[in-house]
């Protein structure tokens, strides 16, 4: 199988099969916090796959050259969450120089994502990950790509979460089931939806 | 008795999940079994005191623009801590936990209580309410993880409770189950407040 082979593959894994909210439970508060309209849920589903495609480059440079070369792996956690929180800060102050437009649309987002778990979660899963031969580790470009991917998976599903509430503020639901309980069972079901990737073999 | 109210409130009136919707990742994604939940609400717990202790004594000579990355790597550090003592006591735990044990770092309630709470009152009353939120997470956690467990394996803390012949609902302790017992449960909570 080629590079291209492999790359899709990981699309679909990142995308469908192993889905990064429905099926790894990652990144959820945003999920459900963000999901009332549909701008804001683009706004977020953006700026999450613009942090989590720098952060997989980042923190894999990091784990490889500064980790692993000093035998520092005990302070995985610690360097990866300031490693993102630095990189959250300084995203922030560059769009704001330099794109005021962009820092209005994606802005009141970009401190969210310090603590949306799914970027932690996709540095620490990159830096065991491996490709669909089960032998060779990530490399760089791997890592920042499923970064990519996993960020486009979770604004896929959030998206999808945010067009199902905008109409779903219409229907007279029983009182104790409005807000959050909906939204839970709902994910439910979009979460059965997505099993039936499950069976597929790429 | 204020010490008390403190540790309460976390409990039933504030409790993390149920009212506050904080820390949702590990409330779905561990509660497959109640051993799962236990020791995941007890990690956080442990985390949730060490810090809420910390940044409470540390609250005024942390300057007010950098605190988030002071708390966050202050809760980093327990979180290791925890990380490393549970892979070399209980690693059986350690391995079904997973990624979830790293990322007791991003979960909103550490990082919410110490802004909310630790870094505004003292040491004394921070612990309280460490100890309550912690006891309500992992009270909130071992319901959802009963259903679950019950309905998904048949089990309770890996002991048959119900007829040998019985069918087990695998969905529940799949995905979609955590999502669907969850919504349920918030459901009858907000049904027993409006009943009040």
């Amino acid at each position: 199988m080629g590079y291209f082979g492999e790359l899709f593959v990981m699309a679909m894994t990142a995308i469908f099969i192993q889905n990064f909210v429905l099926s790894r439970f990652l990144g959820l508060c945003p999920y459900l916090g963000v999901s009332k309209k549909l701008d804001s849920a683009l706004g977020m589903g953006m700026a999450v796959i613009f942090v989590m495609t720098l952060a997989s480059a980042i923190t894999f440079l990091i784990n490889k050259y500064l980790l692993l070369q000093f035998g520092l792996m005990y302070l995985q956690t610690i360097a990866f969450i300031l490693t993102i929180a630095a990189l959250v800060q300084f995203v922030e102050m560059v769009i704001q120089k330099n794109a005021p437009a962009l820092y209005k649309s994606l802005g009141v987002f970009l401190p969210l994502i310090t603590t949306n778990c799914a970027v932690l979660g996709v540095a620490i899963i990159n830096t065991t990950a491996f490709r669909s031969d089960g032998i060779t580790p990530y490399n760089f470009l791997d890592s920042t790509l499923n970064g990519f991917f996993s960020g486009v998976g979770f604004t896929f599903v959030l998206l999808a979460m945010a067009g199902i509430r905008q109409r779903l503020e219409k229907v007279d639901l029983p009182k104790s089931m409005r807000g959050m309980p909906i939204a839970l069972v709902l994910a439910g079901i979009m979460a059965l939806a997505f099993y039936g990737f499950m069976g597929f073999k790429i | 008795m204020s010490f008390i109210k403190e540790l309460s409130k976390g409990i039933i009136k504030d409790n993390p999940i149920f009212v506050l919707v904080l820390g949702m990742c590990p409330t779905l994604a561990v509660t497959t079994s109640v051993v799962n939940a236990l020791g995941m609400g007890l990690a956080a717990t442990f985390v949730l005191i060490c810090s809420n202790i910390i940044i409470s004594l540390i609250k005024n000579i942390t300057p007010s623009k950098i605190r988030i990355p002071v708390y966050i790597v202050v809760i980093a550090a327990f979180v290791s801590i925890v990380d490393m003592v549970m892979s070399a006591y209980l690693p059986a735990l350690h391995k079904s936990l997973g990624l979830f044990i790293p990322l007791i770092v991003v979960n909103c309630i550490i990082l919410g209580r110490a802004e909310a709470f630790a870094s505004k009152n003292n040491v004394f009353l921070s612990i309280a309410d460490a100890i309550g939120m912690g006891l309500g997470f992992t009270l909130s956690l071992s319901v959802v993880a009963t259903i679950r467990e019950i309905l998904g394996a048949g089990t309770w803390l890996g002991m048959r409770v119900v007829a040998s012949n019985y069918d087990p609902m695998l969905i529940a302790i799949l995905a979609p189950g955590a999502f669907i017992t969850l919504g349920f449960l918030m459901a009858l909570m907000n049904m027993l407040k409006e009943k009040k």
